[in-house]
């Protein structure tokens, strides 16, 4: 995997992952401000992004590390709240210090910033699952992060001065002030980089023996901790990882949105998640990212059917669990069933173990 | 002047009122072989598990070279370099043998989780260190083709061999072996045997082992501990052990019916 000649390969191959990601890039925004591509698919690509990161993070525990996490949306309201408040208070006119803190303008340098706060505090909330999983395991910390998702819904439902259970907003002001300084659709470029950047870091992650520790913790908890993994270090590293890259979707979702309300963070999404994870196959990357697009695409869909969404979602679960337990991938990456994808993603070879 | 590697002094363990090990006495020297014997629930694996860190004696102390490790994490003393097997085979069996040898050595990393992240250089250079390190201890145990294989495809008797290569990755100075002659064939006993005396003599190691198997103790351990009910009966030369009524006792019953 990491011996000499391949290194070589990898280095002289990079590029053209790289130059497809570029592509991809320059055309999804080119499309979008040249007209082509209208509001609505814009927003789906959006969710579709937002949607990747959830998943991908969510992998990280529930695939690779294999606990079974079931508040991730909890992270995730942090992420949104954090940043959006924020957001509103450096760039925008608002109720708590009147005149923004800072011009309006630095949006467009701070934006991404803000998004990260937003992701480095949903990390420290990650620590309130991250501290019980030392001694808890299996069903008991499923159970613990069901209990840190409404902790912290209801927690939010409770702030008055983020509107409680009415919600926040005022997101779109600061969009706004950024497009006064350059026109530009920020939203899908900073997704874009954002999905981009936490792709490349979980597999980095995954593929060093660093990160190998996480899922030696899968197989067998005891004897990792006899080979010389610090297993409670580890557990620490992937909970605040998953919960800080889940905190960045959050905070993208809420700017995309424009508005946000706890209820947006519920049980429902964080098995909106879990599905995800499950569809795409434990432990698979390229699985999260491949069913992060299918699922959104299908909810998209399914639109219509309304408040019936939440029948045939659970629905989907019951049938996947029945007929094909290990998702779409397996834990397999996309490229371990396209052998001819290696070419060109080269460093995508190493399975995720 | 033998030098002591492990000393264990007055260990006592109790599982709420039971006690599962009392006032066990031991000194191990380094390079050589022994063993600890004692029929089914003597306390053999408490043993094991009390010196790598999974309980905490409720009395007692365990010094390793010197030093006390009672009370410290099971990874901390693996960094310390002691090595250990299990009853049943517990190998990561869905990650490659080559991972297995390499998750082994998180104890001398060398890089953080930031290193990781940017792929800089100090964890390209441990990397490449870890990486050609488990190569050359799966050449050395005639396992390179196996490399890239799980552990769960292999049959028994290799596995067993790839969770003692693992151990060596941690380059023990103690290895402790649980039961490494359990679930073999006969034949495969006696490849044991040559094999555990080859890691002995290759690696410079202290081996410490538990068995059930007569044979597999007998010709190599040159001391024997024997335990029953937590408590020391004897401890000797495989001949005294063999005559020593005690142990007869314990592993026949006195001979009334």
């Amino acid at each position: 995997m990491t011996d000499i000649p391949a290194l070589a390969k990898r280095n002289s191959r990079l590029p053209v992952s790289t130059m497809a990601i570029l592509a991809l890039f320059a055309l999804m925004v080119g499309l979008t401000m040249a007209g082509v591509i209208n509001k609505y698919i814009q927003s789906v690509l959006m969710f579709i992004g937002i949607n990747i990161i959830f998943s991908a993070s969510l992998n990280i525990v529930n695939g690779y590390m294999g606990e079974f996490s079931c508040g991730h949306g909890g992270f995730m309201a942090v992420g949104a709240y954090v940043s959006s408040v924020l957001s509103v208070v450096l760039f925008t006119e608002n109720s708590f210090t009147g005149q923004p803190l800072l011009p309006p303008g630095s949006a467009i340098f701070l934006f991404p910033v803000v998004i990260i706060i937003g992701g480095l505090v949903a990390a420290v909330f990650g620590l309130l699952v991250a501290i019980p999983s030392f001694k808890t395991r299996d069903d008991y910390l499923a159970i613990i992060t069901i209990a840190a998702n409404f902790i912290i819904v209801t927690l939010i439902n409770n702030i008055g001065a983020v509107g409680g259970s009415r919600g926040f907003m005022g997101m779109k002001k600061s969009l706004k002030a950024m497009e006064a300084v350059i026109d530009l659709p920020y939203m899908i470029i900073w997704i874009f980089i954002f999905v981009v950047l936490s792709i490349v870091m979980i597999r980095r992650l995954m593929n060093s023996t660093y990160g190998k520790g996480i899922s030696s913790i899968r197989y067998d908890e005891t004897s990792a901790e006899i080979m010389s993994v610090n297993t409670n270090h580890m557990k620490l590293v992937a909970f605040m990882f998953s919960s800080g890259l889940a905190g960045i979707a959050g905070g993208l979702f809420a700017h995309v949105m424009g508005f946000v309300n706890p209820a947006s963070f519920s049980i429902f999404k964080s098995t909106e998640g879990l599905v995800m994870v499950y569809l795409g196959g434990m432990g698979s990357l390229s699985g999260s990212v491949l069913s992060a697009v299918i699922f959104t695409l299908m909810l998209e869909a399914l639109r219509p059917l309304q408040i019936l969404k939440w029948v045939l979602i659970p629905l989907m679960l019951i049938l996947l669990m029945q007929f094909r337990p290990e998702g779409l991938l397996g834990n397999r990456e996309l490229s371990d069933v396209f052998p001819k994808l290696k070419r060109i993603f080269i460093r995508k070879d190493s399975s995720n173990g | 002047m033998a030098e002591t590697l492990l000393e264990i002094k007055d260990l006592t363990h109790r599982f709420g009122g039971l006690t599962a090990v009392s006032d066990l006495n031991f000194e191990i020297i380094k390079d050589e072989i022994v063993g600890l014997i004692g029929p089914n629930g003597a306390g053999k694996t408490t043993v094991f598990n009390l010196v790598s860190g999974f309980y905490v004696p409720s009395e007692g102390d365990i010094l390793y070279k010197g030093e006390r490790i009672n009370g410290l994490k099971p990874h901390e003393i693996a960094s310390r370099q002691i090595g250990r097997t299990f009853q049943n085979i517990r190998l990561w069996s869905d990650m490659t043998v080559l991972d297995n040898i390499k998750i082994s050595q998180h104890y001398r990393l060398g890089y953080n989780l930031m290193d990781a992240f940017l792929q800089t250089k100090k964890y390209k250079k441990h990397e490449k260190m870890i990486e050609a390190d488990a190569h050359e201890l799966l050449e050395e145990f005639q396992l390179s083709d196996l490399a890239h294989e799980m552990p769960k495809n292999l049959p028994y008797g290799i596995q067993r061999r790839v969770e003692i290569a693992r151990a060596l990755s941690l380059k023990p100075a103690l290895l402790m072996l649980d039961e490494p002659a359990a679930g073999l064939s006969s034949s495969d006993v006696s490849e044991l045997i040559q094999y555990i005396q080859w890691i002995k003599e290759n690696f410079k190691l202290t081996i410490w082992m538990i068995e059930h198997q007569m044979q597999v103790i007998m010709s190599l351990c040159s001391r024997i501990k024997v335990i029953d009910f937590g408590k020391e009966l004897v401890t000797g030369t495989a001949e005294e052990v063999r005559n020593s009524p005690e142990v007869i006792k314990a592993y026949l019953g006195d001979g009334e019916i």
